[in-house]
């Protein structure tokens, strides 16, 4: 459960809402997390589960309309940034908040100089003069570990390999020296070498900055090695949060243990088959009232399809919302389950 | 870029010359006489020698290249001569037009302003209130902005001049009285009675031809914005904390633009030859109310040139289209 003191960021009852042709998709669903300065929160769940489109609402990055973040509180330097205006808003990223996107090969503007792209942020946020911008750009683009800075500030985007661009964009989310930096599946589209390389340089980054990351991605082995705590998603909710190694060790989910079980083994036998998770994740049309993750979860029983479980600690910093303990192997009692919510 | 551009204009030559050679075996293959109004009480050899004069009697060869050659090379001497006062041509046979005896090239320039003024203005203006309607449609797509600017567009661009300039000549030429029906060409503009005049006169045709023009642009603009709106560097851009203004001014129409401008320029040599038919709807004294006219006669070698003279447009503007492209994207380079 997130508790509001010293955290940068802490979002509680998060709800967005997509308006689409008949009806209503409920991509985010009282979504509450928070994340500590320096930390880094990593958040897993597969497609559709509403990762990025929760980290978007947070700074109403969702094109409304069709979204709208209907519901909850976004704490960040001591305001709600959902009663935030546009303007206060626009204020806050890329200043207060960097972002890095998935793919970087299409969000780079391909006929602006990277060195002009770098510069924009700081010029806008800090108000730099065209040269101290120039210059800051160039430190930034050595920070990132680009050779030939100077020179590659009037290169365009194309000139550039795909890492190379990912440095960029990470050289243009962290411009104003942000306290969160929100990275939205920055490995995804990167090869495996390059996205070692691209992790490094997170590490790195981080030891020298101290800014907070959350990470998105639905790659596990990139949590289990950057990750301070995780938060796993599904059906726009979070269905269990807990420091990452404790997450690996003991997953208290259906779904997490599922999604650790679809990881394939380099040691011992090789499966003849690779694990998955049967089914599909659920289109949500209205508020769950009920677990979303029920028809695909061997440990449902009746109770799941009546109430939508709600968070319940399981340890230290570990929650998990699911009306099964895989303790005691049995369902929790409803009472216990109740006093937690 | 330089060594493309000289690439692509040393391939424009042959082009051309090919171009002017389909233009003449076109014309020399069409029906038709230039001594065809000539009265049947004139005897068959005196039009004979009517024949002759024209130059009418040598094969179609060597009629073409003696045109190649007085329009590769008397008449551009004849215009330095015109411009610095020499005397290269001396007296060299010149393109004469069949029906006015007078070079093609005199009349051509006598025409020139007409449709420059008239055409090249709605052009203009055309482009520069397509592009932020353009603009602004995709911005707020589907608003009712949007809505109205698809339906003027739709009707701008499906009702044909030749019908929208009567409908105005109906409303503001013959109900209203505003404006007259038809261009006075010997019009002069010396003072701001005579300026006021001027615009007038030009008002008509001008809008016709711009609702035209803007119709095309503005939709080719808006889908073009549209392209660009969902890219993902407009939301690295709005992440960064860009201004919508900023996002939409600066990165998108940056970017939508490389497409429209090529439409733009390759849309420039219709200036000149594109409004044939409202320049014959307002009787404005245009090039290609001068074609149409050397059409009917048979007025060979004016049709030849003036055709030609688009052709050399067209071929023009598409180097500068290609050009531009190469400037405004720095991802195609051209080398």
């Amino acid at each position: 459960m997130p508790d509001g003191a010293n955290s940068v960021l802490y979002v509680e009852g998060l709800k967005t809402v997509f308006k689409v042709r008949g009806g209503e998709v409920h991509a985010v669903n009282s979504v509450s997390f928070d994340l500590k300065p320096g930390e880094l929160l990593g958040v897993v769940g597969e497609s559709g589960s509403g990762k990025s489109v929760t980290m978007m609402s947070l700074l109403g990055l969702l094109p409304s309309p069709p979204a709208e973040v209907r519901e909850g509180r976004v704490i960040f330097d001591g305001r709600d940034l959902l009663q935030c205006s546009p303007a206060e808003l626009r204020a806050v990223r890329g200043l207060g908040v960097g972002f890095i996107f998935q793919d970087p090969m299409t969000s780079l503007n391909p006929v602006f100089t990277v060195g002009f792209q770098i510069m924009e942020p700081l010029r806008r946020h800090l108000g730099m003069n065209k040269e101290a911008a120039r210059k800051r750009a160039q430190e930034l683009l050595e920070l990132v570990n680009i050779p030939d800075a100077a020179q590659r500030l009037g290169d365009y985007p194309h000139q550039f390999s795909g890492g190379m661009r990912q440095r960029v964009m990470i050289a243009i989310a962290l411009a104003c020296d942000p306290k969160v930096l929100i990275a939205d599946e920055p490995t995804t589209a990167l090869d495996v070498t390059i996205q070692a390389q691209i992790l490094e340089l997170i590490r790195e980054l981080r030891q020298k900055l101290g800014m907070a990351i959350v990470w998105i991605t639905h790659d596990l082995g990139v949590i289990a090695g950057i990750a301070d705590r995780v938060i796993v998603m599904y059906g726009g909710q979070i269905v269990e949060q807990a420091p990452v190694g404790e997450l690996f060790a003991r997953p208290r989910h259906p779904y997490t243990r599922a999604l650790l079980q679809t990881v394939p083994s380099v040691l011992g036998e090789r499966a003849p088959k690779l694990k998955v998770i049967e089914g599909q994740p659920p289109m949500l049309t209205a508020t769950p009232t009920a677990c979303p993750f029920r028809p695909r979860c061997a440990q449902a029983f009746d109770r799941c399809a009546r109430e939508n479980p709600a968070r319940r600690a399981v340890g230290r910093g570990h929650d998990v919302a699911c009306f099964w303990d895989f303790d005691s192997n049995g369902p929790v009692a409803a009472a216990e389950s109740a006093a937690n919510a | 870029m330089f060594t493309f551009a000289l690439r692509r204009f040393l391939i424009a030559i042959p082009t051309l010359l090919i171009i002017s050679l389909a233009i003449f075996l076109l014309l020399e293959a069409a029906p038709g006489d230039p001594l065809g109004d000539v009265p049947l009480t004139v005897p068959p050899d005196v039009k004979e020698k009517m024949r002759a004069a024209l130059g009418l009697d040598s094969p179609w060869f060597v009629r073409y290249f003696l045109w190649l050659k007085q329009f590769f090379w008397v008449e551009p001497l004849n215009l330095v001569d015109y411009i610095f006062g020499t005397d290269y041509a001396q007296g060299m046979q010149r393109v004469i037009s069949f029906q006015s005896r007078q070079p093609v090239m005199q009349i051509i320039a006598q025409r020139v302003p007409q449709t420059l003024t008239v055409v090249g203005m709605s052009y203009l203006i055309g482009v520069s209130i397509a592009l932020p309607i353009g603009i602004y449609s995709a911005y707020r797509q589907y608003s009712w902005f949007d809505q109205i600017g698809t339906l003027v567009s739709m009707i701008g661009f499906s009702v044909p001049t030749f019908f929208s300039g009567v409908v105005l000549i109906i409303v503001f030429g013959v109900k209203l009285q505003w404006f007259p029906s038809i261009y006075d060409t010997m019009h002069q503009v010396t003072d701001w009675e005579s300026f006021l005049k001027q615009v007038r006169q030009m008002a008509m045709p001008v809008m016709v031809l711009s609702l035209y023009n803007a119709a095309q642009i503005s939709r080719f603009m808006r889908s073009s914005m549209l392209d660009n709106l969902n890219q993902d560097y407009v939301r690295t851009a709005r992440a960064k904390g860009l201004t919508e203004t900023v996002v939409l001014l600066v990165h998108v129409l940056r970017n939508s633009l490389i497409p429209v401008v090529t439409v733009i320029a390759l849309g420039v040599p219709t200036i000149f030859g594109g409004a044939i038919i409202t320049e014959q709807v307002f009787k404005v004294n245009g090039l290609g109310q001068q074609l149409i006219t050397s059409i009917h006669s048979n007025d060979m070698p004016m049709v030849m040139t003036l055709t030609f003279i688009f052709a050399i447009l067209i071929v023009t503007f598409n180097l500068i289209a290609d050009l531009l492209y190469g400037i405004l994207d720095p991802r195609i380079r051209y080398d």
